[in-house]
């Protein structure tokens, strides 16, 4: 069906949107994501792919450039990272408040000062309020599947959002791995053409984002909140849809690894969950029964999937490659709300913040703390609530 | 006023471009240039504004008293996301429907001067008309880089602006565009014509159009038109098109050329609240810069 090709992380992307064919992508530099638009750029101009290339001035004109097209009718895309990505903040929230559906890779690399470009996950969290869909894939694979997959989710009319999909940079982003390439018809065929609330295409007159009064701009938040519900069946049903064509499915919001029968629960989201798989594998060996739900999809955020593992479990640790300084990590701070709406009697929580800035975790250091937080559990103690575990 | 050139007709269709109930202050220049634009590219307009006074004069939702697309955008977006809409349609092969980006003197000359920018050296298709009222209208009029020197405003509010005012325009013009233009609201048939070319030429066109404000100038409403007259005849602001490398100074201007018919720049500026606390010497930098001015445009005649 697909052919299989060495890629890394950023190409795979890259591949994806040709399959998609977007009528505009909007291409600006930043370290490490300049590869997809580089990528893209090479293919339009050798006449692979027929998209229009907006090559812009700025981040906050990339987005903006893509709100214009994605308005009117045209599939959209672009890819940015760190300061890009906080560059183009204002606009992000603009595209999910007006309802338009389009794709942006993210390829995480932390925030500055100081100049750093190791990956951690703290410029896709800061976007976390904007009303987007927020997919973060493991492998290169799945980078690939899940920028494919975003367009199908957000131009459905039970979500008409846009969809931002990360992956870490260089670790995926700069990696070669085994990628299949779907067979570009299958996929043009499964996307069928563009759906969008309403288009701005000079027809009727119409009124896109002008002054409202409080009760109906919340009307239109409020829409965005129960679309973000939508989505959750929305996920599932791509998933399952993508898997029966295309041979991949990956589970919806959340991929479980181990974890239906697992007492203790660790919970992280990209590339490192790999190492934390193989981590609760050595776990599982020394007669731990820890298994590893990884985050797919951290908005709309599966509080009930997590919920329908972590309920039975003693323990749930929680691993953030990001921090709300002054509070926790996010995907802690999340899942325990979550948790909290479904029960009064809490398994042992314990929330890791680490990887930070780019650091290097392994599995080993995953094996470790998870098997520390066991024991601690086991032995009655008070399990560690929060810890900042740092490699020096 | 020795009119060169014949006036074109102005259709009456401009009268349909304004529904009833906007919320422009009395005397507000921006209902008077919407109403020429409509006329010169009729209904089939996308407008792409950013925050400004024009994002609020078209009131507030469900109406719109602009009769035309409006698409609101972040204050430093209006030229990207004109570039994009413009190139989706393109794609889409709707060639029959102009983006215009319409924003303030702030949304152009401060805040969107990269995005300006990086459209035009794009050369994405679509008119971006600057109205400029010299000042950040909309909250509350603070100095923008188009605010003349010596004008009163609520950041510059003790002795006036002490810098110069930034020449959008003739940045536009080092851009290579196909086509800028100067315009003002006291001419709308100088406006409408060159609307009317604008939109015969494909790529990026530039108008920047004098627009007086009688709130943040300190006037009576009923003298918008007056002051924007009073701004030409005195050879404050000069109307002209550039193309292809030359300026052609548009008729309103031409008997200025000749500063012996000039009237006085007094006579303008002691019209105006803003300028009650000027001081001599920042008058005769503006005399000045009217001579420098008209140096410059006929260097390119
Ligand atoms: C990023 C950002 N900063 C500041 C503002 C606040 N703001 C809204 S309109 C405006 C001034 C607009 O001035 P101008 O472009 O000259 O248009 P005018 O109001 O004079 O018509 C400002 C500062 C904003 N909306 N967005
Ligand atoms: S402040 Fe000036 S430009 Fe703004 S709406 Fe009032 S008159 Fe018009």
């Amino acid at each position: 069906m697909g052919v299989r090709k060495a890629l890394t992380g950023n190409h795979a992307i890259s591949y994806a949107v040709k399959l998609v064919r977007p009528e505009v992508i909007a291409a600006y530099p930043i370290t490490p994501q300049t590869s997809i638009v580089e990528k893209l750029s090479e293919m339009v101009e050798s006449g692979e792919l027929d998209s229009v290339m907006i090559r812009v001035e700025s981040e906050h004109s990339a987005l903006a450039a893509c709100y214009g097209a994605a308005l009117a009718g045209a599939r959209a895309f672009t890819a940015t990272s760190s300061q890009g990505l906080l560059y183009m903040h204002e606009v992000v929230h603009w595209v999910s408040r007006a309802r338009i559906p389009m794709v942006m890779a993210i390829v995480s690399r932390t925030i500055n000062t100081p100049w750093n470009i190791w990956p951690d996950h703290s410029d896709f969290m800061d976007q976390r309020d904007a009303g987007w869909v927020m997919a973060y894939a493991m492998d290169n694979q799945e980078a690939l599947d899940l920028t494919i997959q975003a367009f199908k989710i957000g131009e459905d009319p039970e979500v008409y959002l846009p969809v931002m999909v990360g992956i870490e940079g260089f670790i995926l982003g700069h990696t070669t791995m085994p990628v299949e390439i779907p067979d570009e018809e299958l996929v043009r065929e499964w996307l069928g053409p563009r759906r969008q609330p309403y288009v701005v295409d000079g027809g009727s007159p119409i009124g896109v984002g002008g002054l409202t009064m409080p009760e109906e701009t919340e009307d239109i938040f409020y829409g965005i909140q129960e679309s973000m519900e939508s989505a959750k069946r929305v996920i599932e049903r791509v998933d399952k849809e993508y898997g029966r064509l295309f041979g991949r499915s990956y589970g919806g919001l959340t991929q479980c690894y181990r974890c239906e029968d697992a007492d203790y629960i660790a919970v992280a989201m990209g590339a490192w969950s790999g190492d934390l798989m193989e981590a609760v594998n050595a776990l599982r060996e020394q007669g731990y029964r820890a298994g590893v739900v990884r985050i797919r999809f951290y908005r709309p955020f599966p509080h009930e999937e997590i919920w329908r593992y972590a309920g039975r479990a003693k323990g749930v640790i929680v691993f953030d490659r990001s921090i709300s300084f002054g509070g926790w990590g996010p995907i802690f701070t999340d899942l325990v709300t979550g948790l909290a709406t479904y029960t009064d009697k809490l398994p042992a929580l314990s929330n890791v913040v680490t990887g930070i800035a780019g650091v290097n975790i392994t599995s080993e250091d995953f094996e470790r703390i998870v098997k520390r937080f066991i024991e601690t559990v086991e032995k009655g103690g008070k399990p560690v609530f929060f810890e900042w575990f740092k490699k020096r | 006023m020795s009119q060169q050139r014949p006036k074109p007709p102005i259709p009456y269709n401009m009268r349909d471009a304004f529904l009833p109930g906007d919320a422009a202050c009395s005397g507000c220049p921006i209902p008077m240039g919407w109403k020429t634009v409509h006329a010169a590219l009729g209904g089939k307009v996308i407008y792409v504004i950013p925050a400004c006074c024009s994002s609020v004069v078209v009131g507030t939702y469900p109406g719109q008293s602009l009769n035309a697309t409006i698409v609101h955008v972040p204050f430093a977006a209006a030229a990207a996301v004109a570039s994009g809409i413009a190139e989706a349609l393109e794609k889409r092969g709707i060639t029959d429907v102009h983006v215009v980006a319409w924003a303030g003197d702030g949304g152009t000359a401060d805040i969107g001067m990269a995005t300006l920018s990086g459209a035009a050296e794009r050369n994405n298709n679509m008119i971006y008309v600057m109205y400029d009222n010299e000042a950040y209208m909309n909250t509350g009029i603070q100095r923008s880089s188009s605010t003349p020197r010596g004008a009163w405003t609520t950041t510059t509010p003790v002795s006036g602006k002490a810098e110069q005012k930034k020449d959008v325009a003739r940045i536009m013009i080092a851009h290579n565009i196909p086509y800028v233009a100067t315009a003002s609201i006291a001419y709308p048939h100088d406006f409408y014509s060159k609307l009317q070319r604008a939109k015969s030429i494909k790529g990026f066109k530039f108008i920047h159009l004098h627009a007086p404000c009688p709130v943040g100038w300190r006037f009576e409403p009923q003298y918008t038109v007056k002051m924007a007259r009073l701004a030409v005849e005195t050879g404050l602001w000069i109307l002209y098109e550039y193309q292809n490398g030359k300026i052609t100074l548009s008729g309103p201007s031409r008997p200025y050329m000749d500063p012996s018919k000039r009237k006085p720049v007094e006579e303008y500026v002691k019209m105006q609240g803003r300028f009650r606390n000027i001081t001599p010497e920042a008058l005769e930098e503006i005399k000045r810069s009217v001579e420098l001015n008209w140096e410059w445009v006929k260097k390119f005649m």
